[in-house]
């Protein structure tokens, strides 16, 4: 405890909570009929159908769907790395993306990585070193500063990518599978990483995943998404309080629900 | 979303620096003298080889020793006159740093106006590709029609020699950024010249560099062909000593001054970009530190 408000209330976009106190609830997302098509209209590819999805200010959400539910061209679209077909789009503030992959650059340290935003952002030199300095110290990589990416384990990696994230002045934190690459034990613990530093910055969380128990673990609410056309077709709201562990009855018992529906969903694409 | 009991910082801190100190690789670094020696003896052995061939080459007679000497009398020759080959190799290195230096200003600034559209790229890719593969002795006659017997002839050659690689590592370089790391530039909120110059510039610079050798290495043979050709009064260059050795059947020199060309070539080569380039590599993890 001592620790967590040690560190976190100013590195979280300088805003200083008091002892106790939830910060305020940020960034809310609403997407409204949303639907992406690719290509020309003999060939097109519909990725998303008419999607609609609510982000509550400081909520978390998880979007769950098998391969081809257009996850990560939705967050895309967000963070407006691309345009929808048709449709609205309304995010209130700025949102931050991170990849499945870290994409960290290979030429920049950890600290210069958690820098560049900030510096493309304007903030001055000594500035953006402290504010790099205390954001790596909230990811537990303090001692990591100077090292280069292929210096790095892909769970410290990621880890650059969240406090990369987190320090810019967004209120939406959008994550597109950001473990799926990594090993049980390190997707565990930066599951209780994310919850924390998540419940002390009140931004919200729009989070893309296609592992059932991770989005239960995580989320308030788990959006359902079908495929191919991507698009809502249940949600889930995750009443079990934090913190939450991924092997707990509730979670599984949830993650089981929802797995069913999701085998039925993937099973209409099937032959029979 | 009410803090109720967040986990125990405590032991996930315990738990994230166990799991940070496991997967971390220890590898003990190797010493620096050792590296040094590991880099060294293979080329020292390659250079034994070769003199133990030509050595052997002379002593079969297959030409007499007043046309192919020995090792031996050519590095006598060349110890005896060192100082003049030294005052011929500063001339030529002058002209190869103008020559060169003008090919990479040229070339970057081709390089960058081609990359940046891909009209210009569709255009002009392929022609640069070209003058690339065109031997640079090819230029000569134009080079001489233009500029006469001057020194201008020489750099015309070199910078044409060396700038399309040096124009061609930046297009490529810039050619193969990985998707991904524009889009990362762009949600970190990098747009039009932060782009360039936090993105693509860093990401293009392996390639970049890649192409500045390959620019020497043309920069530095079209030059040596440029001095056989085109002799300038006054100023004794490598290329001249050369020419001269052999109009007046001096095998010894004439080999002396090749060594110092192919020395020359090597050293900028290694020590230059070599050490640039694994420079970069190193900091960009495109190597096994074990190396």
């Amino acid at each position: 405890m001592t620790r967590l408000h040690a560190v976190a209330p100013p590195a979280v976009d300088g805003r200083t909570a008091a002892e106790g106190a939830a910060p305020a609830p940020l960034g809310a997302v609403r997407v409204e009929g949303v639907s992406k098509v690719y290509g020309d209209s003999a060939s097109a590819v519909r990725a998303l159908d008419h999607l609609d999805l609510d982000v509550s200010p400081g909520g978390f959400v998880c979007v769950l769907g098998a391969s081809g539910c257009g996850k990560s061209t939705l967050l895309s679209l967000v963070a407006g790395l691309d345009r929808a077909s048709s449709g609205r789009i309304t995010v209130d503030g700025r949102a931050s993306l991170m990849f499945q992959d870290a994409a960290l650059f290979p030429w920049l340290t950890a600290a210069r990585a958690v820098e560049l935003p900030l510096r493309l952002d304007g903030m001055r030199r000594a500035e953006r070193r402290d504010r790099a300095r205390e954001l790596l110290e909230l990811v537990h990589l303090g001692d990591f500063a100077d090292k280069r990416p292929h210096e790095l384990s892909g769970g410290m990696r990621q880890r650059v990518a969240l406090a990369r994230a987190l320090g810019q002045r967004t209120d939406v934190l959008l994550m597109d599978e950001p473990f799926g690459a990594l090993d049980a034990m390190t997707r565990d613990t930066l599951h209780d990483e994310v919850e924390r530093i998540w419940q002390a910055s009140g931004k919200s969380v729009l989070f893309v995943t296609h592992n059932v128990r991770e989005a239960v673990r995580l989320g308030d609410r788990v959006v359902l998404l079908s495929s191919r056309p991507g698009r809502v077709i249940a949600e889930f709201p995750v009443p079990i309080p934090r913190p939450r562990r991924i092997d707990s009855p509730d979670v599984a018992t949830l993650a089981a629900t929802i797995t069913d529906q999701l085998r039925a969903e993937v099973s209409r694409h099937g032959d029979h | 979303m009410a803090t109720t009991n967040p986990p125990s910082t405590d032991t996930l801190d315990a738990r994230l620096s166990g799991l940070d100190a496991l997967e971390l690789e220890l590898r003990p670094p190797r010493r620096r003298s050792a590296r040094i020696w590991s880099h060294v003896w293979p080329k020292a052995l390659a250079a034994a080889i070769f003199l133990a061939f030509w050595q052997v080459v002379v002593w079969t007679g297959w030409r007499p020793s007043y046309l192919l000497p020995g090792p031996e009398p050519v590095f006598h020759t060349l110890y005896s006159s060192f100082g003049s080959l030294m005052d011929a190799a500063r001339t030529t290195l002058g002209r190869a740093v103008v020559g060169f230096g003008l090919a990479v200003v040229l070339g970057t600034l081709l390089g960058a106006a081609v990359a940046r559209s891909r009209i210009l790229r569709a255009a002009f890719g392929s022609l640069i590709t070209g003058l690339q593969t065109m031997p640079s002795i090819a230029w000569f006659p134009l080079a001489i029609l233009l500029f006469r017997l001057t020194n201008g002839a020489i750099i015309f050659v070199v910078v044409l020699g060396a700038a399309p690689s040096i124009a061609n590592g930046l297009i490529s370089g810039i050619d193969t950024i990985p998707p991904l790391w524009l889009r990362a530039g762009h949600v970190q909120g990098a747009r039009g010249l932060g782009m360039l110059r936090y993105v693509v510039l860093p990401a293009a610079l392996p390639t970049f560099v890649a192409g500045l050798k390959q620019g020497w290495a043309f920069a530095w043979r079209s030059l040596l062909a440029g001095e056989l050709l085109v002799q300038i009064p006054g100023a004794t260059s490598l290329g001249e000593r050369l020419e001269f050795a052999r109009e007046f059947s001096q095998p010894t020199s004439l080999i002396a001054v090749m060594i110092v060309i192919l020395v020359i070539g090597i050293l900028v080569d290694e020590l230059v970009f070599g050490t640039a380039e694994r420079a970069i590599r190193r900091r960009y993890g495109l190597v096994d530190e074990a190396d």
